[in-house]
């Protein structure tokens, strides 16, 4: 479970924020952040679903999935998702 | 007892006349200043807004100082050539043809847009058609997702998600055609010493509706404070050609016919009218939902979506941000002290 909070959070501070994360707590709204947009629900999602082998469907899609460090890991564990290594990954 | 007349579509009824003369008058000094340019450059398209915003510059300033450019290519609707030419005779303007096709082939537009179709569609190619659509994924979401619909030659359709690397380069590829549109704008206004006329209403000003660089480039945008409804009134009262008057709206930028609404706006354009301007004017959802046919809980999710469009789309709107001050050439100052204390002063709220 830390080597998934540890990969959610690199990818949004390298994602969203160019590499600062200071402000950024597992339970800070990346909404209220305003780091996340339709875009970046993209992004979010092209990520979980290659990184975390998740299919993600038209039901998951609810900004309370996806709205902060601490959710995201809640959603990824309730779909069973399991981060992927490198090697894992291809 | 409460006299607050119940709203409904009058509230946007405007004096067409009234507001006619004001935005010629703008138009006026807005060409003698800042401008200092002797006419004006658009594009017609066969749609309402350009009708409009073509019929309004014809009067501000004359037909003889007003360049109509129709630019069609390969997936243009046909109906835009003939409906520009329409236009161009009902204003007395000869309508100039500039065929952007070779352009686009030039600038890889077809084959960067069909190689990003691939990454959903692998046998996409000749003789297929396709279109962006609003993603039945994004309702009630929050977020809004893309996907794409194409027509294989033999006719059938089939609609797919897009991942956010086809989406991008879809999108991007598509935004050759507004780019180089205004490209073409912009030669004859330089050659002409002309401004170049933008025609967006106040839907897709305010909503971000427009490629930066492409259609959101423009020296003045004159119906761009104008309700969809009011740019209606206007052509009316402009005599604008009932066949574009009626004409559902639509983008003419994909090979497959596609509305607004289905794009980006994924609500009715009267009934989104409704919605942005009882939220502009802090209308409660209950009584737009009444006059909208919405529910209450629609329509305040319509009044989320428009903030999140706004925030979304603010950096179009952007100059170049600099990391530093240039006092001596203050951009917000040039284009803003031209403006009139009150914009849209000529609407009119039923007594």
């Amino acid at each position: 479970m830390e080597q998934m909070r540890t990969r959610v959070r690199s990818f949004i501070v390298d994602t969203f924020l160019f590499g600062d994360g200071s402000d950024l707590e597992d339970a800070t709204s990346f909404l209220e952040l305003g780091i996340v947009d339709s875009m970046g629900i993209l992004e979010l999602i092209n990520f979980l679903e290659s990184d975390f082998g998740l299919v993600i469907h038209e039901e998951d899609l609810v900004p309370e999935n996806f709205d902060s460090i601490d959710q995201v890991l809640a959603f990824v564990a309730r779909k069973g998702g399991a981060y992927k290594t490198k090697s894992a990954a291809g | 007892m409460d006299i607050t007349p119940a709203f409904s579509p009058d509230w946007l009824r405007l004096d067409p006349a009234e507001e006619t003369a004001r935005i010629c008058e703008r138009l006026r000094a807005q060409l003698l200043s800042p401008l200092h340019r002797r006419g004006l450059v658009l594009g017609v398209s066969g749609g309402v807004d350009s009708a409009v915003t073509a019929a309004l510059a014809v009067r501000a300033i004359g037909g003889k100082r007003v360049f109509a450019l129709s630019m069609p290519e390969r997936h243009s609707d046909p109906d835009t050539m003939r409906l520009s030419a329409l236009v161009a005779d009902r204003l007395g303007l000869s309508c100039h043809l500039e065929e952007i096709t070779g352009i686009l082939e030039a600038a890889g537009f077809y084959r960067r847009y069909d190689e990003a179709v691939r990454r959903v569609i692998p046998e996409y190619g000749d003789g297929w058609s396709s279109k962006l659509v609003v993603d039945a994924r994004s309702e009630n979401t929050g977020f809004q997702l893309f996907a794409l619909v194409a027509r294989h030659p033999d006719g059938d359709l089939l609609q797919k998600q897009l991942p956010l690397q086809a989406y991008l380069e879809i999108v991007a590829a598509t935004n050759f055609k507004q780019r180089i549109r205004k490209m073409l704008e912009y030669y004859h206004a330089d050659r002409l010493n002309y401004a170049v006329a933008g025609t967006p209403n106040r839907l897709e000003f305010d909503q971000g509706f427009f490629v930066k660089g492409g259609d959101g480039l423009a020296d003045v945008k004159p119906i761009a404070h104008l309700y969809k409804s009011q740019v209606y009134q206007l052509a009316s009262y402009l005599e604008v050609p009932d066949e574009i008057i009626n004409r559902p709206p639509t983008t003419d930028t994909y090979s497959l016919a596609q509305g607004q609404d289905e794009f980006y706006f994924a609500l009715p354009l009267a009934q989104l009218d409704l919605c942005l301007y009882g939220k502009n004017h802090s209308v409660p959802a209950a009584a737009v939902a009444a006059a909208a046919a919405l529910s209450p809980e629609r329509v305040e999710q319509v009044y989320r979506e428009i903030d999140s469009r706004r925030k979304g789309t603010r950096y179009l709107h952007q100059h170049p941000l600099l990391a530093a001050q240039v006092p001596e050439i203050a951009a917000d100052q040039i284009t803003v002290q031209h403006l009139p204390a009150v914009a849209g002063s000529a609407i009119h709220r039923p007594e």
